[in-house]
């Protein structure tokens, strides 16, 4: 399903910062958590809905690739 | 209910203690729990004289905190009760996680092989309190029962003490207090102190039960299991069968109801089923707060444990951050008292200690924010995060069920000297030490078990030693063993060890045979690369080459040299 060109959905923990250590594997991905939900802090349910939209587009924009897209959309589809 | 039978520690007169005007000890404890205790048998193993009130006359009621974290084990083995705690404690590394009935994720806490005690073991308080008792008490620790300290008067030099006993109250001064008196900190509370943070409202159930069961000595957390729908539930195994069961109940139950019997039975019946006996040892209900004191130094009283701080408890965070508090504090008021330092380093203890206490208070409130979502939007970013988990790593990762406690990496320590040369891996300046399997006399030893004696040198070198080394040792004029090193010309005066990749025979010279390699791939280290280590075990400066000079600059910055220097 890729060629080499192609940078297929990471699904391994990829949370990092440049110039930034973390002696604990679990610190990045926690740290983006908790500014997730405080991004929700205080917003009604319609509210964070809406914001979740808007996220998914910045972030959809600045992956750009649309064969990582699309498998995002597939993955996120998949539930059991 | 229970088989635990508390032990009575005998009350003692205090009529040796009582004058006018009032004694005056170099060292107070007040606190008889694993902190205090702790803080007494480091003060003790320095020689230090230390007197331990405390207003009860016996260890703790119930199990309270279970998991000693592997930093914990490492400094209970420096103060000689870890061999103890793990004999009878339940080691274990693995935890799993399930959401309803399936297994989302699994951590392993000590995933090198190579460390001399387990990621944690599992072991009721009142076991640990009793081995730690009578640790301090074989080294000479004066500890009085039934002494409840009811008022405290912090002076420029000494702190004055009022003390109320059976037999009436007296006074008594103390040039240091250590106040670990626990998280309702009498002592916090009437000097005033402030204690801030967050309040979490959920309210959790203990279960500690007595029964036969051959599950695994691993640590399960449910989200959502069938037997306690929509809520979490925690199952860790003790020592002598008794089992501890957490479960989560919400902010709405009642804790006066849910604690009786005919409330916890069924819920335990639901989850063990109805067929395994089982005796209930202790029953609680709590809640918690994530919040921690602006200052644990006063002048000359120091709070130590969870006087000072406290967490939520998912992560284990708060006893064995409390045994952190200690290691840390113990050596400098040890240097300090001893006239070898001067008390400006105190600060470092307030100021690393506080930055610990901070990054404890972030990772339990993580977890405790994925386990108790507080709102809609949390609960559905978190099932969803379950839901990923079984297809995905990444989604593993961030499944928060606690992080359990490690030690803080002391990198914004004023005491580190910054690196001047590249070094790959975690042993940086201000890092707890890394455990590793090493030789010593042709007998199998621990690295980890080497060191904590004081500042010492730590010297890799090739074998047989290059010239380059010999020159190095010889520039330092080195001497053998515990000699100290003649060439730092300070009051303290750090020891040189070596590690060799193989036996080498250098008269009077602690050589520490490092046969498997692993502490110089831990420490990243080339013949020539030298540590300097603290007496807690962890990192104050590294170079590549052994530098007298240097050297000395270093002991005297991790000593407090550059507090309160602008």
């Amino acid at each position: 399903m890729s060629n080499d060109m192609h940078i297929a959905l990471k699904t391994d923990p990829n949370f990092h910062e440049a110039d930034r250590r973390f002696f604990r594997d679990f610190s990045p991905g926690d740290e983006f958590y908790e500014n997730l939900i405080d991004a929700h802090n205080g917003l009604r349910d319609e509210q964070s809905e809406a914001l979740n939209a808007r996220l998914i587009l910045l972030l959809a924009n600045h992956i750009g690739d649309l064969r990582v897209l699309r498998e995002a959309l597939q993955a996120a589809r998949q539930i059991d | 209910m229970g088989a635990y039978v508390n032990p009575i520690y005998p009350y003692k007169s205090p009529a040796d203690l009582m004058s006018t005007p009032p004694q005056r000890k170099p060292l107070i404890v007040i606190g008889a729990g694993p902190v205090g205790l702790a803080a007494a048998i480091d003060a003790r193993l320095q020689g230090l004289e230390v007197l331990v009130l405390d207003d009860d006359k016996t260890v703790s009621i119930g199990s309270r905190a279970v998991c000693y974290a592997k930093r914990s084990l490492e400094i209970l083995d420096r103060l000689g009760i870890a061999d103890e705690a793990c004999g009878l404690g339940v080691s274990w590394n693995i935890g799993r996680t399930f959401l309803e009935e399936d297994e989302v994720y699994q951590f392993n806490l000590v995933p090198d092989a190579g460390h001399k005690r387990p990621g944690m073991i599992n072991l009721q308080q009142y076991h640990v309190e009793e081995m730690l008792i009578a640790r301090a008490l074989e080294l000479g620790a004066d500890i009085r029962w039934q002494h409840k300290v009811t008022a405290v008067t912090p002076l420029d030099a000494l702190a004055t003490l009022t003390v109320e006993t059976p037999e009436g109250t007296f006074d008594i001064e103390a040039d240091w207090l250590v106040v670990a008196d626990g998280a309702r900190s009498p002592i916090r509370r009437h000097l005033g102190l402030d204690i801030e943070g967050r309040v979490f409202q959920d309210r959790f159930l203990i279960a500690d039960v007595i029964m036969k069961a051959d599950y695994p000595a691993e640590r399960w957390f449910w989200f959502d299991p069938p037997f306690h729908p929509n809520q979490s539930v925690l199952l860790h195994k003790q020592s002598n069968n008794v089992w501890r069961i957490d479960f989560q109940l919400g902010w709405d139950a009642d804790p006066e109801e849910e604690k009786k019997p005919e409330k916890v039975i069924p819920r335990l019946k639901a989850m063990l089923g109805d067929d395994r006996p089982f005796e209930l040892e202790w029953v609680s209900i709590y809640t918690f707060q994530c919040r921690r004191m602006t200052d644990f130094r006063h002048g000359r009283v120091l709070f130590a444990g969870d006087a000072a701080h406290q967490v939520s408890p998912f992560g284990a965070r708060g006893a064995n951050s409390g045994f952190q508090d200690a290691d840390d504090l113990m050596w400098k008021l040890g240097l300090v008292i001893k006239g070898l330092a001067s008390d400006k380093l105190l600060d470092s203890y307030a100021h690393d200690r506080q930055f610990a206490a901070d990054e404890n208070i972030m990772n339990s409130t993580r977890s405790t924010d994925f386990i108790t979502p507080k709102s809609r939007t949390s609960k559905t970013f978190r099932n969803q995060v379950l839901a990923l988990a079984k297809h995905h790593p990444f989604a593993r990762k961030l499944v928060n069920s606690g992080r359990l406690s490690v030690p803080s990496f002391l990198t914004g320590s004023v005491l580190n000297t910054p690196d001047a040369e590249t070094f790959e891996g975690n042993m940086v300046p201000g890092a707890p030490m890394d455990d590793a399997p090493v030789q010593l006399n042709g007998q199998d030893a621990w690295l980890l078990n080497q060191v904590g004696k004081g500042f010492q040198v730590m010297l890799f070198v090739d074998a047989p030693l290059s010239p380059d080394v010999l020159a190095q040792l010889a520039d330092v004029s080195w001497h053998g063993g515990s000699t100290p090193l003649s060439a730092i010309t300070s009051p303290i005066k750090p020891t040189l060890f070596i590690v060799a990749p193989s036996p080498l025979d250098i008269p009077g010279m602690n050589v520490i045979v490092d046969a498997q390699g692993l502490v110089a791939k831990r420490y990243d280290a080339q013949p020539g690369t030298t540590y300097l280590l603290r007496p807690d075990q962890h990192v104050a400066a590294r170079w590549r080459a052994l530098d007298a000079a240097k050297l000395q600059t270093a002991l005297a910055r991790a000593i407090g040299a550059h507090i309160g220097t602008a």
